[in-house]
């Protein structure tokens, strides 16, 4: 940003050779295989027209889908904003036995394939699984029901938000909790009006980046959801089924909507991490 | 003011006030813990469990299925050459953003990230609009009678779409913390630009690119949304493991499904403790260059 450090970046760019062909093949295969292959999408949706775009939105299976999607993504990521916390709080916080390998389980919804988890899911929640019997008996049904699409989003965004949260934590500085005890603040005090503030651009990337994810899954969701047309029929998988229809025009309608959401998503998302950086939080 | 500097609380009250209570401790990590075993445990033990309810004869008969084989082979292809391109990318986009400034760095590093906000069902969708039968390159393919939706191509690009970020956005930070003096001294030094890539800079960032690289095979081997929507579902020929774990869980053979997906589980598991095994070592590695 100043003349010092300006001059040490030109004169790498002096220094190091690659730069035009390192940037070459990183732009001509962004371009190839993600920028234009998605500019297709919208170019597609733009060919219906509005009044086309609006046709195939209306109907009201496809508003459905859409309602599951990112009412079902909105509620995961509540609740693990919820529990996600506590969890990344007992993992940067206390000690106990076996810490290390309970904090390497938190990735597992990254690690294991969607279609595992999602007939692993539809077993344990199914009517003679181990949770989905006693739950029967309660009369609560998860399975094949919103309620397990909503399972299923819990579960894929839950690392997320606690993989997120650790490394503020740990920045976290435990002085300022110090000065505030000494001032006289309860340790609830402490934690909603020193440690709360200080987390909070984690807390909501990583409640945005759970989100964004729960609204496109598909594998973890379809063997749970039962995939009734209008009751638990999520987005992802109307698309397949327009597409297996040969219905181009519905299928790029909806994938429409859902890519001018996660864009929205992404650009908050950077909006977010780049005043963080400037107000120095971590 | 004296009585009250002598009211000032001992220094072990003092610690006590920012830790919580023992019976809040106790229920956060009650809480905590049990959240992570019914959304991660049962889940795990439920596959293991599944696959094993047969015996291991049942098992070992559905890893050896034919079907599973062929799998377990068009998974390893799509993920070899997914992985090889998204590696020599990940090598390019790091080495042009960590060392050169140039205008719009931040748009390209966002648009990097990109394929990690979309559905993978939207990431086969593309493919299909530009590559399918009704799409726009579709009547010039089958012309020329070549096929890449419902055929191994139309996979790989789907499985490379999905996988994108990974290497790349593991390899730009490293290279932005150590900087660029090691390759500076071996080029001042007389080293020409490939000797100085292949004898400093590749060995700087060899636990990093280990890590992309296991991350982004991990995601590629298990890609089951993106890939489902260009594989056509052929018997034998296009599926993917988790495709053919799709397949026996809808003919409901169980334990088949439960089977491959043993298979893919132990291949996560496998990956996460060699992640974790990496972040404790690119740790001690980044602590180092901090101490120059």
């Amino acid at each position: 940003m100043n003349a010092a450090t300006h001059s040490r970046d030109s004169s790498i760019n002096r220094v190091l050779p690659g730069f035009g062909l390192s940037m070459a093949f990183t732009l001509s295969y962004l371009s190839l295989l993600v920028l234009i292959p998605l500019a297709g999408v919208f170019a597609k949706a733009a060919g219906l027209g509005l009044s086309g775009l609006w046709h195939e939105l209306s109907e009201p299976r496809v508003l459905a889908a859409l309602r599951l999607s990112f009412g079902g993504a909105l509620l995961a990521a509540a609740v693990n904003l919820v529990f996600g916390p506590i969890v990344a709080w007992v993992f940067v916080r206390y000690r106990f036995f076996g810490k290390r390998l309970w904090h390497a389980m938190v990735d597992l919804p990254f690690a294991l394939p969607t279609a595992v988890a999602g007939i692993a899911l539809s077993a344990l929640y199914g009517p003679q699984g181990w949770l989905g019997q006693p739950l029967n008996a309660l009369g609560i049904k998860v399975a094949y029901t919103p309620l397990g699409v909503f399972v299923a989003m819990v579960f894929i965004g839950l690392p997320f938000l606690v993989r997120t949260l650790e490394p503020a934590l740990e920045h976290a500085e435990r002085t300022l909790e110090e000065a505030a005890a000494t001032l006289g603040a309860n340790r609830w005090q402490t934690i909603t009006r020193v440690i709360l503030p200080a987390v909070t651009p984690a807390l909501l990337s990583g409640a945005a980046m759970a989100f964004a994810r729960a609204v496109g899954e598909y594998g973890s969701i379809i063997f749970i959801a039962g995939n009734l047309p209008g009751l638990s029929e999520i987005a992802p998988l109307l698309i397949m089924i327009r597409l297996e229809e040969y219905d181009y025009a519905g299928a790029t309608a909806i994938a429409a909507v859902m890519l001018v959401a996660s864009c929205a998503i992404l650009a908050a998302l950077n909006a977010l991490q780049f005043r963080a950086r400037r107000t120095g939080a971590p | 003011m004296s009585t009250r500097t002598l009211e000032a609380p001992p220094l072990a009250q003092t610690n006590a006030a920012i830790d919580e209570p023992r019976w809040v401790r106790h229920l956060l990590m009650a809480v905590a813990l049990s959240f992570l075993a019914i959304f991660l445990l049962l889940p795990l033990g439920q596959v293991l469990f599944s696959a094993f309810a047969e015996g291991t004869g049942a098992w070992w008969a559905a890893v050896t299925d034919p079907d599973s084989r062929a799998a377990i082979r068009m998974s390893l292809l799509t993920a070899t050459l997914a992985v090889a391109a998204n590696t020599l990318f990940g090598l390019c986009a790091a080495w042009a953003i960590a060392y050169f400034h140039f205008p719009g760095k931040r748009w390209l590093v966002t648009l990097i990230d990109l394929p990690f906000s979309v559905s993978p069902v939207i990431a086969g969708l593309i493919f299909i609009l530009i590559f399918g039968a009704r799409g726009w390159a579709g009547s010039w393919l089958s012309e020329h009678g070549i096929r890449i939706v419902f055929a191994w191509p139309g996979m790989v690009l789907a499985t490379t779409f999905v996988t994108f970020p990974f290497v790349a956005r593991t390899l730009i930070p490293l290279l932005q913390q150590k900087g660029s003096q090691h390759e500076e001294a071996a080029l001042t030094l007389g080293a020409s630009g490939w000797r100085m890539f292949w004898q400093v800079s590749l060995p700087k960032m060899r636990w990093a690119l280990l890590y992309g690289v296991l991350l982004c095979n991990a995601r590629a081997m298990g890609e089951f949304g993106a890939v489902s929507v260009v594989s056509g579902h052929i018997r034998g020929r296009t599926n993917t493991m988790p495709l053919q774990v799709e397949l026996f869980y809808n003919d409901y053979r169980f334990v088949a499904a439960f089977a491959l997906a043993s298979l893919l589980a132990a291949l996560a598991l496998l990956t996460m403790g060699l992640k974790a095994f990496l972040e404790w070592r690119l740790r001690g590695e980044l602590a180092a260059t901090r101490g120059h």
